[in-house]
Order: C-alpha cells, then sequence, then structure tokens
C-alpha cells in the first residue's frame, strides 16, 4: 500500500530539508567552507614546513581534507534528525498516509546532495591549488566510488547518532569530540613517519589513515609511505570499502530500528 | 470481550474503542476505556494533564500501539491496519504539529503532497485553507515567527487539506488567549459540522460543551464520566455559588439555609471553611446572603463563578462516595 510512495513521498521528505537548508545556509558551512579554509590554511601556511617523499604536499593534502570533511559529514544529519525529534513535525509524518520508510530516505537523499556539494566544491578548490588525478580512468572512477560510498556511510552513521542522542546541540558536542582527535591523529595533513613511534602506531591503524590512503592510491596521489608500513595501509582500498560496508551494516538497521522505537509509544 | 460487528459495519466512519489500555512500565496511563463517537458526532475527551487523553488519541491515530483492547477508526483497526486508518484521518495539535522552518503555505503543500494529492491539488488545497483560516496575508513567513493563535490555524489547516472524514484535536485552543480562543471555536464549529466525525481532547469544560456531542470525562486514565454535555450539566449543575465561612462548624448550618436554592447537594470544603454550592439558574447572590443572614449566619465571602472541570471531578467523586456508602449501609 505504502510502498508504492516510497519513492514520491521521499522527494518530498528530501525537498523539505533542503527547504530547511534555503532558510538556514550556516547550516552547510561544516561542508563547504570549513575544508576550503583546511585547504587553504595547510596548503599555503603549513603545507612549507611538511615534507612529502614521494610528491607534492598539496597533491597529498586534498585527500586528507576530503576523509576530514566526510567525517564532518556526521554532524548534519544528525542535527537535522535530532532538532526533527525534538518537535511534533515527525509524529504529524507519521500520522499521514505517506510510506513509513520515506521520512529516514528522504533525510538521507537530501543529505547525500549537501555531502555532493560539498565534495564538488573541495575537490574545484584541489585543481585550484594545484591537486590532480594521476591514475587511469577505471582507478580514477573507483576513487569516486569510493567517495560517494564513505559519504553514504557517514550520512547513516550520523543519523544513528541523531537518533540516539537527546538533543541537536549534545550530536554536535559528540561529533566534535570524537571526530575532531581522529582526522588529526591520522596521515591527513602529515605523513606518518613524521611522527614519534607510538602516535605512529596508533595514526597508521587509525580508519582515517586508511580513508585517506586508499583514495591517495585510486587518484594517483602521493601517499606518503611510512619506511615500515602497518598492514592496513598496505591494502588500504579494500580496508577502506570494509570500514564503509561495515559502517552501513550497523547503522542502518540499528537507524531504522532506533527510529521505531523513538516515534512508537 | 464482545466486539460489535454490526455497528463497525453501519458506522464506516465512525470512532470505537473497546477496553483499550496503554501502560508505560507500572503506569497504566490508560485502562478500559470505551469511546464511541458514531459518524459525523463530535466526541469530547475532558481530562487534567495526565488524565489520559493524549495516550488515548495517539493510539486512535496509530502513534502509539494499546497495551490492551482494540480500537476502529473509520472502519479499520488501528493497530492491524494502520496505513488504512492513515488514509482517513487527520490530526491537529500537540500530538502532530507544523514545520517551523517552512512557510505556512510550504508546509500545507507538502502535507498535501504526503496525503497524495496531486501537485495542483496540493497547491490550490493550501491557498484555498489559507484564505478560509485568515491566514493568506501570513502564508509566505516561516512559522515559527507565527503567534500560539496562528500556528494553531496552520495546524488545524493542515488536518483539513485532504478533507479526511474523521479529524483528531489535540486540546487545540491550550494556552491561547479568550480572544485567541473564540475565534478559534467558531472555526472549529464551522468544519466540525461539515460531516467529519471529530474526536476532540480538551481541558475546558467550556470547550467540551460547545463543540461536542458527547463528553467522556478521563480521570488517571479511566473514564470517571461520561454523557451528553446537558446530562452532565444536568448532574453537574450551571454555575457555583461560592459561600466562605469563617468557622467549619458553621457548613452544616450554611449548608441547610442554602438548600432551597440547590440543584444538587453542595461540596463542603474544610480549608478555609467553604461550600461550593450548585445552584438553580437565576439564583441572585442577594437571595443567598438574605437566607444566611436568617439563619443567623455572617458569610466572610460570597461569589458566584462558572462551572469548571474541577467541579465536575468533585461532583463525580462525591456522588460515587456517596453510592458507595448506600451500598455499605
Amino acid at each position: 500500500m505504502t510502498a508504492r510512495y516510497l519513492l514520491a513521498d521521499s522527494l518530498v521528505m528530501a525537498r523539505r530539508n533542503l527547504a530547511h537548508v534555503r532558510q538556514i545556509p550556516e547550516k552547510l558551512l561544516d561542508v563547504t567552507l570549513q575544508p576550503l579554509m583546511f585547504v587553504l590554511l595547510f596548503a599555503y601556511v603549513f603545507g612549507g614546513v611538511i615534507a612529502i617523499p614521494d610528491g607534492s604536499y598539496r597533491e597529498y593534502l586534498i585527500a586528507g581534507v576530503l576523509v576530514q570533511s566526510l567525517s564532518f559529514g556526521i554532524m548534519g544529519p544528525a542535527t537535522a534528525i535530532a532538532t526533527d525529534l525534538g518537535e511534533g513535525v515527525v509524529d504529524r509524518f507519521r500520522t499521514l498516509p505517506m510510506s513509513r520508510a520515506a521520512y529516514l530516505c528522504g533525510h538521507v537523499l537530501a543529505e547525500l546532495a549537501a555531502s555532493a556539494l560539498g565534495i564538488t566544491i573541495l575537490l574545484g578548490a584541489g585543481l585550484i591549488v594545484g591537486w590532480g588525478i594521476h591514475s587511469d580512468v577505471p582507478h580514477a572512477i573507483a576513487g569516486i566510488g569510493l567517495i560517494l560510498l564513505l559519504s553514504f556511510s557517514m550520512v547513516w552513521l550520523g543519523t544513528l547518532l541523531g537518533l540516539v542522542v537527546r538533543s541537536p546541540d549534545s550530536a554536535q558536542g559528540m561529533v566534535f569530540l570524537i571526530v575532531f582527535p581522529m582526522t588529526f591523529l591520522a596521515s591527513t595533513f602529515v605523513p606518518l613517519d613524521g611522527l614519534t613511534p607510538l602516535l605512529r602506531g596508533l595514526a597508521s591503524w587509525n580508519p582515517v589513515s586508511t580513508l585517506a590512503a586508499a583514495i591517495r592510491e585510486l587518484f594517483g596521489n602521493p601517499i606518503g609511505m611510512p619506511a615500515e608500513p602497518a598492514w592496513p595501509l598496505l591494502h588500504a582500498v579494500p580496508i577502506a570499502v570494509g570500514w564503509a560496508l561495515l559502517v552501513l551494516a550497523l547503522s542502518i538497521p540499528l537507524a531504522i530500528r532506533r527510529f521505531r522505537t523513538r516515534t512508537t509509544g | 470481550m464482545v466486539y460489535d460487528n454490526d455497528v463497525r459495519s453501519t458506522n464506516s466512519a465512525g470512532v470505537y474503542a473497546e477496553g483499550l489500555g496503554k501502560r508505560f512500565g507500572e503506569l497504566w496511563a490508560l485502562r478500559n476505556v470505551h469511546l464511541m463517537a458514531p459518524a459525523g458526532t463530535v466526541l469530547g475527551l475532558l481530562g487534567h494533564n495526565g488524565a489520559g487523553k493524549t495516550t488515548a488519541l495517539r493510539i486512535l491515530t496509530t502513534l502509539a500501539t494499546p497495551t490492551e483492547g482494540r480500537a476502529t477508526v473509520a472502519g479499520h483497526d488501528v493497530v492491524a491496519d494502520g496505513a488504512q486508518v492513515r488514509e482517513r484521518i487527520g490530526v491537529a495539535g500537540q500530538a502532530a504539529t507544523v514545520d517551523g522552518l517552512l512557510t505556512a503555505r510550504a508546509n500545507l503543500e507538502m502535507v498535501g503532497r504526503l496525503y497524495h494529492l496531486s501537485r495542483n491539488d496540493a497547491r490550490r488545497r493550501a491557498r484555498e485553507l489559507l484564505e478560509r483560516l485568515e491566514l493568506a496575508g501570513d502564508a509566505d513567513r516561516l512559522v515559527k515567527t507565527y503567534s500560539g493563535g496562528m500556528r494553531r490555524r496552520l495546524d488545524l489547516a493542515a488536518c483539513l487539506v485532504a478533507s479526511p472524514p474523521v479529524l483528531f484535536l489535540d486540546e487545540p485552543t491550550t494556552g491561547l488567549d479568550p480572544y485567541s480562543r473564540n475565534q478559534l471555536w467558531e472555526l472549529l464549529k464551522d468544519h466540525i459540522r461539515g460531516g467529519a466525525t471529530v474526536v476532540l481532547t480538551t481541558q475546558y469544560l467550556e470547550e467540551a460543551d460547545r463543540l461536542a456531542d458527547e463528553i467522556v470525562v478521563l480521570d488517571h486514565g479511566k473514564v470517571a464520566a461520561r454523557g451528553t454535555p446537558s446530562e452532565l450539566k444536568a448532574r453537574i449543575g450551571g454555575e457555583r455559588i461560592v459561600v466562605t465561612m469563617s468557622r467549619r462548624d458553621e457548613l452544616a448550618r450554611a449548608h441547610g439555609a442554602l438548600d432551597p436554592f440547590l440543584e444538587a447537594p453542595a461540596v463542603e470544603e474544610p480549608e478555609p471553611p467553604r461550600l461550593i454550592a450548585p445552584v438553580r439558574p437565576g439564583t441572585r447572590l442577594v437571595e443567598i446572603v438574605r437566607a444566611l443572614d436568617a439563619a443567623g449566619l455572617e458569610a466572610i465571602d460570597v461569589q458566584r463563578r462558572e462551572v469548571t472541570l474541577d467541579d465536575v471531578f468533585l461532583m463525580i467523586t462525591a456522588s460515587s462516595r456517596a453510592a458507595a456508602a448506600s451500598e455499605a449501609a
């Protein structure tokens, strides 16, 4: 009965989320302006003192900022969901004859659109400062595919977070507390060999390093591989895909279940 | 429990509930509640905060599942057949609200689309309702900038978008000033007399009286009383005169002195010592003062007021106590 309307209803929901962005454009700052600032900061301020063994720093930098930006992409969906649940508007949707899955689907669609916009802006900025894709076409396509897969998994992870926390503010706080250190204690901005042995060990196993290495590898950018690379860095692409699929396999069913219990009394 | 299939099939647009119960942990928010709103009638659920009104409404609108009992809305079971129910209902009030970050027009068009009206129909319907609920001038403002009264009107519009045969209004005027309340009552009257079946919850006796054909009084999750407004008013009387005495032992004599004016026994409250007396219509304060004077009593204060929900509960509990006492005797 309601499955027939899944697509149409999801699009109505997605349009609603995008209308919110029109009202509060600041919502997009974390996926648009913030990565640009990191590009400028590291390319022009810190970049001069960071040496990459196998290429230029700017070629190295972009994949790092991209992974950081994707990770902060948890914040948007988390605050959007937490805000909706704090008001009665989700109850309104649940009394309408719309498809039951449409609310979450529409939300994910809108967040993916926001994320795609952020990725495009970032890669565009990368091209301007001297980054480029140096691999063949299949690898380049695989790289774009991996980025989209990661974006998808971060949106779902953020959705789950938004369903678990009590308020939009606590979602924001938690993302900052976890994502901020994780994206710096990694090969995001500096090559791993520049770190002390203890930090290098942590950073080598940090999934953020793996994701950055996978994107660098697929785009033919310098990887900054340490002299004695840890296991995840040697198999970065399959492990990155594995991480993304693992996050999806956990967060989709958990988010759906959590959504049901939060909205049915 | 016998389920009345005949009623269900002949009143396919009505709302029926049988033995409805909802438990949260140890607490029964609702217990053994029977409701009946045949097609085209208005049922008022009257009660204080926490009486179970919203819980009942959440079950009937498929937002919550009952722990026990069953209910049908427009001929469909609310648990087994939720999707069918949702196609036939409109919900307004605190149980379902509007999106503050959209304009009023965008809200109504979105709701229309989610009822699966075509784009043009959704647009036309939104325009129509904005006109009728006097929101046309503010249609393109964000709803978060709306006053309480405007927001309630928009809520009401949202539940009317698809002209559903059954409407649920959860405390439609709570928190509004008297002017906005009156204005909303007039609007509600217009719309609910259009033939829809309506279940509305309220804390205001006056609201139930003005809008409902049948009133169910809920108290601590249970039905405390039910009847038409005139039946209930006959039981609880039209207005109250409150007589405050200086000493508690004067209450009984004062009660006796007022007897000729009473519709039903007055409620005696010990602290401060006072009588809450349901008086016959047309009783004047001066008659009360004279009667007390003739009995040699001096009241500290005598004043008239409208019946409140509290009076209903006082009356109901007083009469059930009296019934229990006479049974025991």
